[in-house]
């Protein structure tokens, strides 16, 4: 088994009544890409915030790079690299004043300084920008800067929580291959998002709500394993249809995507295309294919964003 | 060595946030030069030319030369005049005075027996001699107003007869050492560099450490390895300068527009006040780790501000403050700056004879700095 660079066993952190984090056990293998997919308020950011010292869990254990957190914090702080999901730099000082500003605090003297700067300065295109106040940036802008000071002392482990929410999709390519250089140079790299085809980049993923972790595993992995069959259907009357679908219990969703409508049949119906003909619901003229699924599907499924019986909810989270 | 560096981050980042933020740094000017115009000019124990009415039971020369010379002492102008001791009652009821002198008819009479004349003999038992010769009624809401219309109880009427002046000779002698002319502003200016380093120093760091957790740079912050310790002094050092630029301000002004003298050393002047500045400073800190945002860190430092100008001599002597009162004072750093400050500027002390003071500063900032640097946890929670 491959290194881990994050460990984690029953980690739990509440919130007065609220649980954050609830009896999260996760495990980080070095040099992978390793992805928190979840929707608002699941936790992502109380999870990065317990793996890199800032909170404290309630109960639970975490180790990090080796180092018992949060014993250890003080120490594991020159080895992680953190790009918070608000822009945490400052708005009043110019983009090269920021970076100057954390280099100082990372110890670089100031021949180091000055290549390091230049360097990060074109490897994240940022030339142009050098005398703008970071608060003037575009919020992809903003998240170069960020991430350019997040790598500044080169860490083994970098935590990026949400690192493209204001990026377009062109951008957004841009700023994974770099991601994917930074890990071929041996970097860790922990990523929250809500994009569905930023997850499906990841080399692991980690689906969470409410705190729980729902499912783990590579994207493919995750795909294959779903416990329901996806059916593509296309007729009229859509919306009537998805409301007579998913009174079913084998239907574990349905949802329109244009013309069609997404439906997901429990795995445990050998055959869903006959099971819905024979449903007696669907329109003569109806047309069916059995599609392969996605990951969307899979974070659907897990989470608890449709109707679901009970029974498929449990299946989900062995 | 890197430990340096860190602090040098911080504090260059602060001098640059510093200087793009254009509203603190006019108030680092106007505060100090507001201030001192209003202090200087509003301030004023020696009042005068206080509007009083009279009512001239006597009307006769006599009573006219009386006013005359009251009037020359420039305490009072007599702006009204009543006819009855009624009217003058109600006017003072409705505010339009704030005091009325009562001329009796028989002034002259009563003159002419009076004690500081020369006439009569002064004793007690002999009622009549002893009768002043007029009445004043006064408003007393206003301590000071009364305290003024008071002093011309005693005032010496030999101008009013050609009559030789039967001096008292006084039972102690008088030697006023410093401010002879017993102006005001000489003891206000230097006590006033005590509460606008109060005012301005503890506002700058009150709200240095709330502003970064609300912005949201807080969570960079103390992901890296920056310590706690660094970061408080990394923040306190930009404003020692600002303290410094204001102090001369205040004194210079002082000096060239109120003539406040500047009797002790400069050298002396500096170490005083960069002791209370670091000492300012460090309260701030401390208010800045306890304050849950800017507005409590303000109200905090109102708090502080309020006791600040009213007990620490500035404004009333310690003296004269009940005990309780006393005890507060002492835990103020601006109480023990004043004593400082005024020592240094008014009577050339050096510092270092005023030891208690000047220790019971150092003491404060050091066990300040590391309350906050204690206070300042490195984590979110
Ligand atoms: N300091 C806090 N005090 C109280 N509750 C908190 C605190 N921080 C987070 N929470 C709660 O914990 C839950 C998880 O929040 P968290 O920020 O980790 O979610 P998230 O997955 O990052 O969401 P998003 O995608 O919106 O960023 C939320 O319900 C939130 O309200
Ligand atoms: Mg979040």
């Amino acid at each position: 088994m491959a290194e881990l660079a994050i460990e984690a066993n029953n980690l739990t952190r509440k919130f007065a009544e609220m649980t954050a984090v609830s009896s999260l056990n996760l495990q980080v293998e070095k040099q992978q890409i390793y992805g928190f997919l979840g929707p608002n308020g699941s936790g992502k950011t109380t999870a990065i915030r317990l793996f890199t010292g800032l909170l404290k869990p309630s109960s639970g254990h975490v180790k990090v790079l080796g180092y018992n957190l949060p014993v250890d914090a003080e120490r594991l702080r020159r080895q992680i690299g953190y790009m918070t999901q608000k822009f945490s730099l400052y708005d009043d000082l110019t983009l090269t004043e920021n970076m100057q500003f954390i280099a100082r605090v990372y110890g670089l003297n100031p021949k180091e300084q000055k290549s390091r700067l230049d360097e990060l300065i074109s490897i994240y295109q940022l030339t142009a920008l050098k005398k703008q106040l970071a608060g003037s940036l575009s919020g992809g802008q903003k998240q170069r800067l960020a991430l350019a000071c997040a790598v500044m002392h080169k860490p083994k482990l970098l935590f990026l929580d949400e690192p493209t929410s204001a990026v377009d999709p062109e951008n957004r390519r841009e700023f994974w291959e770099q991601l994917f250089d930074l890990c071929d140079q041996g970097v860790t790299i922990l990523v929250s998002t809500h994009y569905m085809d930023e997850a499906e980049r990841c080399h692991k993923l980690a689906i969470l709500e409410n705190g729980i972790k729902r499912a783990d595993d590579s994207p493919a992995q995750l795909m294959a394993n779903m416990p329901a069959n996806v059916i593509e259907v296309s007729t009229d009357n859509l919306r009537q249809l998805k409301q007579q679908l998913v009174a079913l219990p084998e239907v574990v969703s349905a949802s329109q995507l244009g013309a069609h409508l997404r439906v997901l049949v429990n795995k445990s119906i050998a055959d869903p295309m006959t099971f819905l003909k024979q449903s007696h619901i669907m329109p003569s003229h109806t047309a069916m294919h059995l599609v392969r699924a996605s990951l969307e599907d899979v974070f659907v499924l897990s989470t608890g964003n449709h109707i679901m019986p009970r029974a498929s909810i449990n299946k989900v989270e062995q | 060595m890197n430990s340096l560096l860190r602090i040098q981050a911080i504090v260059i980042k602060e001098l640059i946030q510093l200087k793009r933020d254009r509203m603190t740094f006019g108030m680092v000017i106007m505060i100090p030069l507001v201030q001192l115009l209003l202090f200087a000019f509003a301030i004023n124990t020696n009042i005068r030319h206080i509007p009083v009415g009279i009512v001239d039971q006597s009307q006769t020369a006599l009573s006219r030369v009386l006013q005359q010379t009251i009037t020359a002492t420039s305490i009072v102008d007599f702006t009204r005049h009543y006819t009855s001791l009624a009217q003058a009652q109600a006017a003072i009821d409705r505010g339009d005075v704030r005091a009325v002198l009562v001329i009796p008819d028989d002034v002259s009479q009563r003159l002419v027996r009076h004690a500081t004349v020369g006439f009569g003999t002064s004793s007690a038992s002999d009622q009549e001699t002893s009768r002043p010769i007029a009445q004043w009624l006064v408003d007393g809401s206003d301590t000071a107003i009364a305290a003024s219309i008071k002093s011309l109880r005693n005032m010496p009427l030999a101008e009013l007869l050609d009559k030789p002046v039967n001096r008292n000779v006084p039972t102690f002698e008088v030697t006023i050492i410093y401010n002879p002319e017993q102006r005001s502003v000489v003891n206000i200016v230097p006590g006033l560099v005590g509460i606008i380093l109060t005012m301005t120093m503890i506002m700058f760091t009150s709200a240095a450490i709330v502003r970064e957790r609300e912005r949201g740079n807080m969570e960079l912050l103390i992901t890296t390895p920056l310590a706690s310790l660094e970061l408080m002094i990394g923040k306190i050092f930009p404003y020692i300068f600002i303290g410094a630029i204001q102090v001369i301000i205040i004194l210079g002004l002082g000096y060239c527009f109120f003539n406040a003298p500047i009797n002790g050393g400069l050298w002396q002047l500096t170490f005083a006040t960069l002791l209370f500045i670091c000492a300012s400073l460090v309260l701030g800190l401390v208010i800045s780790t306890l304050a849950k945002n800017q507005l409590q860190s303000m109200q905090m430092t109102v708090f502080i501000l309020l006791p600040s100008i009213l007990l620490s001599g500035f404004m009333f002597p310690y003296e004269g403050m009940p005990e309780i009162a006393q005890y507060i004072a002492e835990g103020l750093p601006a109480t023990h700056f004043i004593r400082l400050v005024r020592g240094v500027v008014l009577r050339d002390v050096a510092v270092i004879d005023m030891t208690f003071d000047m220790l019971w500063l150092i003491g404060f900032t050091i066990l300040g700095l590391i309350l906050a640097a204690l206070r300042f946890k490195k984590s979110l929670d």
